[in-house]
C-alpha cells in the first residue's frame, strides 16, 4: 500500500510539472496578451504600454518567465492577479466557496434522484416509467444550459416571482434561508445534466449485476427480492460509479461556466472564463495547477475507495 | 463661472453650435420612442431628497471593476466606481459645463487661474475636504498626484498632459502652481477625469504599485469604501463628511453580471435598479420600454462606430478606394435594421454634442453607383471572381472586430454584401478582445476594424492621439494613430487648436480638420452610439453624459423619490 502511493505520488509530481510547462507555454503563445484592455485607454502611448510589460515582467524570455513562477510557486507564492493585483490563492479561494456550495447542492440532488431514477429504471426494465426515464435522460442531455436556466429564471423568476434571478444573495439580507432559496433554480438546473448520467451508468451497471450468477443463487436460494436488490445488486453495481464519481471530482471545484453565468454566480467557472480572456497569466496558471492536482486527487481516492469496497480489489 | 470666462480658456460653451444639444437629442428621441421614453431626473415628477442618506441601491455592470487606485491603467467600468470614491478638481456636467469639486473655482485667463500664455497655473483649493479617513486634503496631495503620475516607476495610466508640467509647487495647504512645458488647452479637460490621491497613504508606501491603499481606497468622494466580493460586487457606503451635494443613498453596490440578457433579466426582476455601462441591448429595447415602474433612457455617448483602415495597406493607399467604399456602405440599413434606429447616423470622428463638432461636413451618402464610377474613373478594374484591381493589388481585405458581438457581425455581414455589390471582397475574421486589441491593433497589423472609439481626448475634442503623423506607434510614435494617416495640414491645425486657449480658433481649426479627414477618409463612420440604460423609475437623478465614459459620475445626487 505504502509502495502504491509513494509510485503515484511519484508519477503524480512529473505529470504537474508536465502540466505546468504545457499549461504555461501554451498560455503565453497564444495570440493576444494582458496589456491588450490598456490599448484604447484614451492617451495611452507605445511607449507607456512598453513600461507597463516591463514592470509586469512580460518583456522577458519565456523560459526565464516559466522558471520566475516556477520558482516562486515552489516557495508557495503564486502570484498575483494582473486583473486586481490579489494574491492568486485568494482569488481562487473566494471563488471556490460559492462553485463548492453550488456543486454539492447539486451533487447531492443528482446522486439521489439519478440512483432512485437508475435503479428503478434496472429493475422495471422496459416499463413506463424506463421508457421515460430514458427519454427524459436524452432531453436532459440534449437542452442547452444556458436556455433551459434562462426558461427557468423566466417562469420562476420573471413571470411567477417565486425565486431570485440569480446571484449568491441579497446583497444585506445573508441569512441562511436567504441563500438557501438563491441555490434553488442553479443547483436543479446543474443537477439536470447529471441526473440522466448517472441515472444511465447505473441502470447500465445494474443490469449487468442482475445477471451474474451470484444473484441467479440467491434467488435460487431465496432470498427475498428485497434483501437481493439492497445487500448484492446494489452494492456491487455502485462499484464502478466510485470510478465515475472521483472523476467528477475535479468538474466539482472547477465549476460549472454556463451555469454560472446564467445565475451569476461568482464561481470558478466564470473565475476561469474571465482570466482567460483577459489573459490574466498567474490566475490562469493557478486554476490549472489547482485543477490538476484534484485530478490526480480524484483517481487516487477513486482507486483507494474501490479498493476499499471491492475486496477482489488489491492495490499493490 | 461666466460664459466670458468659458469661451475664454476654449472649452466648453453652453450651446453647441447648429448642432443639437443634448437635451435636444433625448427630446427628439422620446418623440420617435413613444411610451416607454422618459426624460432624465430633472423633467420627471418633481419630489425632494431625504435629508440623511437612506436606502441603497444595486448597479449592473457587465464588467467587473477591479482597478481601485485610480491613477492606474483602468478602463471605463473602474472610472464608473471612481467617480464616486474619489473627486477631480472639477468635472464637466452633462450640459458640458465646468464645475468645481476640489478646487475653488475653475482657473481660466480672465480669473487669473492661467496666464495670459497659458503657461503659469494656479489652482485654489477648497479648505474644507477630508479624506475618508478624516485626514484633510491639502495641497500636498494634488502635486503628490501629479508628481505619481509622471514617477517612471509607477504604472501610470496615462501620462499625456501631466508630462508637460513643470515646477508644481505647494503655495498654500489650499494653493498649488505650476508651468507647462507649452501651452495645452486640453489639459483643463484631462483633469476633470484626473482623481486625486492621498499622500498620507500612498506616500507611505514602498511600493505605489502594489500598495494595499489599491485594494481598500481611500478617497474624497461621496461614498466609502466598504466590502469586495471578488468576482461578484462591491459596495459603498455614505461619506457622511462629503463635501458636495448629498449623497443621499445609504449604501450603493456595483454588481458584475457578465452576460447582457442575464443582466437585462434581472432589471426585469428587480434585482437592479440601474442598468448601466453597455445597458439594454438594443434588441431589448422595445421589450424595455414596456416594463412597469422602469424609466429607459435612450442618451447619447461620446463613441463612434467607424471602420477603421490601415492605410499602411496598398489597397488603402488611394483616397479613390476609401471614398468609394463609403458611397458603398448602406449605413441606414445598418443602423435601421441591425442597432433598431437607436443610435445616430454620422459622418464625423466627433460626438454631435461636442463644441468642435462641424456640422458642415459632408453627410455620408450610400450610392453605389457612384463608388462603381469612383473605381472605375481612377483605374480599378474588375479582374477574376468580379474583384477590383489595379497594378496587381487586388481590392480585397480583411475586417475584423471584436469576436462573440452578434450585432456586429451582422453589421459586418451587411458591408461584406455592400462592397462585394461594387466588386470589394471583404474577409470577416473576427477575435477575441485579448488578441485584436493587442500588437495587432496598436502595431497597426491589421487591414480593417470595426471599431466604436471615443476620439477625443477626455471631454476635450482635441484628436491628436488618433490623427497626428507623429502619433502612429508602429512607427515609434506616441498615441493612438493605428491607421496610419498623416496629412501635414491636419498635423498643423491640430497642433495649434491644442495650443491655444482661443475658442474661436480652436474651433477654426477643429472645423477644418473635420472637412480634411472627411475627405481623406481614413476611417469610415457610421454612427454614433446612444446608451440605452435604466432605472427604476423611482429612482432620481440619473443623468446620461457625452462627457464621462460611465453614467455613475453623478451618484451623489441619486436619490429614491418616495
Amino acid at each position: 500500500m505504502t509502495r502504491f502511493l509513494l509510485r503515484r505520488l511519484a508519477q503524480s509530481l512529473v505529470l504537474l510539472w508536465l502540466v505546468s510547462v504545457i499549461g504555461f507555454a501554451v498560455l503565453h503563445l497564444a495570440p493576444g496578451g494582458p496589456l491588450a484592455e490598456f490599448t484604447l485607454i484614451p492617451g495611452m502611448t507605445t511607449a507607456q504600454l512598453k513600461l507597463i510589460a516591463h514592470q509586469m515582467g512580460l518583456d522577458r524570455p519565456l523560459p526565464v518567465q516559466y522558471w520566475e513562477w516556477f520558482r516562486r510557486m515552489l516557495a508557495g507564492n503564486w502570484g498575483r492577479s494582473y486583473r486586481d493585483s490579489q494574491p492568486v490563492l485568494y482569488v481562487i479561494a473566494a471563488h471556490l466557496w460559492p462553485t463548492l456550495e453550488l456543486m454539492v447542492s447539486s451533487t447531492v440532488i443528482a446522486i439521489l434522484l439519478g440512483t432512485w431514477v437508475g435503479v428503478l429504471g434496472a429493475i422495471r426494465r422496459y416499463s413506463v416509467f424506463d421508457y421515460l426515464a430514458t427519454v427524459g435522460a436524452m432531453i436532459a442531455l440534449s437542452i442547452p444550459t444556458f436556455w433551459f436556466g434562462l426558461v427557468v429564471i423566466y417562469i420562476f423568476s420573471v413571470k411567477l416571482a417565486w425565486l431570485p434571478a440569480g446571484n449568491l444573495y441579497t446583497i444585506g439580507n445573508g441569512s441562511f434561508l436567504d441563500y438557501a432559496v438563491h441555490l434553488i433554480s442553479p443547483s436543479i438546473v446543474l443537477a439536470l445534466v447529471t441526473i440522466a448520467i448517472w441515472s444511465r451508468y447505473l441502470r447500465a451497471s445494474m443490469l449487468e449485476v442482475v445477471n451474474q450468477d451470484y444473484i441467479r443463487t440467491a434467488r435460487a436460494k431465496g432470498v427475498p427480492e428485497q434483501t437481493i436488490l439492497f445487500r448484492h445488486t446494489i452494492r456491487n453495481a455502485l462499484l464502478p460509479m466510485i470510478t465515475i464519481a472521483g472523476l467528477q471530482l475535479p468538474t466539482l471545484l472547477s465549476g460549472a461556466l454556463v451555469t454560472e453565468t446564467v445565475f451569476t454566480w461568482p464561481g470558478m467557472g466564470r473565475l476561469f472564463l474571465d482570466s482567460i480572456g483577459y489573459r490574466d497569466y498567474p490566475v490562469v496558471m493557478g486554476i490549472l495547477m489547482f485543477s490538476a492536482v484534484l485530478v490526480l486527487l480524484g483517481n487516487l481516492a477513486a482507486d483507494l475507495l474501490y479498493a476499499a469496497a471491492d475486496p477482489r480489489i488489491r492495490l499493490d | 463661472m461666466t460664459d466670458d470666462a468659458r469661451a475664454d480658456f476654449g472649452c466648453f460653451p453652453r450651446m453647441v453650435h447648429g448642432g443639437i444639444s443634448r437635451r435636444r437629442l433625448l427630446g427628439a428621441s422620446a418623440a420617435v420612442g413613444a411610451s416607454g421614453l422618459f426624460l432624465p431626473a430633472a423633467a420627471r415628477a418633481a419630489s425632494k431628497p431625504p435629508a440623511h442618506p437612506t436606502g441603497h441601491m444595486t448597479i449592473g455592470f457587465s464588467q467587473e471593476p477591479t482597478v481601485f487606485n485610480p491613477l492606474m491603467p483602468h478602463i471605463e467600468v473602474d472610472q464608473g466606481v471612481h467617480w464616486n470614491l474619489f473627486s477631480p478638481l472639477w468635472l464637466a456636467n452633462e450640459k458640458g459645463e465646468l464645475v468645481p469639486q476640489l478646487a475653488a473655482e475653475v482657473p481660466t485667463i480672465a480669473n487669473g487661474g492661467i496666464s495670459k500664455d497659458g503657461l503659469s497655473w494656479r489652482v485654489k483649493l477648497r479648505p474644507d475636504v477630508k479624506w475618508h479617513d478624516g485626514q484633510p486634503f491639502s495641497a500636498k496631495d494634488v502635486k503628490f498626484s501629479f508628481d505619481l503620475l509622471n514617477n517612471p516607476k509607477f504604472r501610470a495610466w496615462s501620462r499625456g498632459g501631466y508630462e508637460l508640467m513643470r515646477n508644481i509647487k505647494v503655495e498654500s495647504p489650499t494653493e498649488i502652481t505650476w508651468t507647462m512645458a507649452k501651452p495645452y488647452a486640453p489639459m483643463i479637460s484631462i483633469l476633470c477625469w484626473t482623481f486625486m490621491v492621498p499622500e498620507h497613504i500612498l506616500g507611505k508606501a514602498a511600493d505605489p504599485n502594489t500598495s494595499s491603499f489599491n485594494q481598500a481606497p481611500v478617497g474624497t468622494g461621496a461614498f466609502m469604501w466598504k466590502q469586495r466580493v471578488p468576482g461578484d460586487h462591491i459596495t459603498l457606503e455614505a461619506n457622511p463628511h462629503y463635501f458636495g451635494t448629498g449623497p443621499y443613498l445609504q449604501e450603493i453596490v456595483f454588481k458584475y453580471i457578465p452576460d447582457l440578457t442575464v443582466m437585462f433579466t434581472q432589471f426585469q426582476t428587480g434585482a437592479i435598479d440601474y442598468i448601466g455601462l453597455q445597458g439594454i441591448t438594443a434588441d431589448h429595447y422595445a421589450q424595455a420600454k414596456k416594463l412597469k415602474y422602469r424609466t429607459v433612457v435612450v442618451g447619447p455617448a461620446p463613441f463612434v462606430e467607424s471602420i477603421m483602415m490601415n492605410l499602411s495597406k496598398p489597397q488603402f493607399a488611394d483616397q479613390a478606394v476609401r471614398e468609394a467604399l463609403y458611397y458603398g456602405m448602406d449605413n441606414k440599413t445598418i443602423v435601421e435594421q441591425i442597432y433598431y434606429g437607436l443610435p445616430k447616423l454620422t459622418s464625423s470622428y466627433l460626438p454631435t454634442q461636442s463644441w468642435a463638432y462641424n456640422p458642415h461636413v459632408a453627410p455620408h451618402v450610400y450610392d453605389p453607383a457612384k463608388a462603381k464610377s469612383i473605381l472605375d474613373a481612377a483605374g480599378w478594374k474588375p479582374g477574376s471572381g468580379g474583384i477590383r484591381e489595379k497594378n496587381g493589388v487586388r481590392l480585397s481585405f480583411q475586417n475584423s472586430t471584436t469576436a462573440g458581438n452578434h450585432v456586429r457581425e451582422q453589421a459586418q455581414q451587411l458591408l461584406q454584401q455592400n462592397w462585394q455589390d461594387i466588386g470589394v471582397d471583404m474577409k470577416i475574421k473576427n477575435m477575441p478582445p485579448a488578441v485584436i486589441w493587442g500588437d495587432y491593433f496598436n502595431m497597426s497589423h491589421y487591414d480593417t476594424v470595426m471599431v466604436g472609439e471615443d476620439f477625443m481626448t477626455g471631454p476635450d475634442p482635441d484628436v491628436s492621439q488618433f490623427f497626428l503623423s507623429a502619433a502612429i506607434p508602429a512607427k515609434g510614435g506616441a498615441g493612438q494613430n493605428t491607421m496610419e494617416y498623416s496629412n501635414a495640414e491636419v498635423d498643423k491645425l491640430l497642433q495649434e487648436g491644442a495650443s491655444t486657449f482661443d475658442h474661436a480658433t480652436r474651433q477654426k481649426d477643429y472645423w477644418k480638420a473635420a472637412e480634411i479627414i472627411r475627405h481623406d477618409l481614413p476611417l469610415l463612420p457610421i454612427f454614433q452610439y446612444a446608451t440605452i440604460e435604466g432605472t427604476k423609475k423611482n429612482l432620481m437623478g440619473y443623468e446620461p453624459s457625452v462627457y464621462v465614459s460611465t453614467n455613475t459620475w453623478n451618484v451623489n445626487t441619486w436619490y429614491w423619490a418616495t
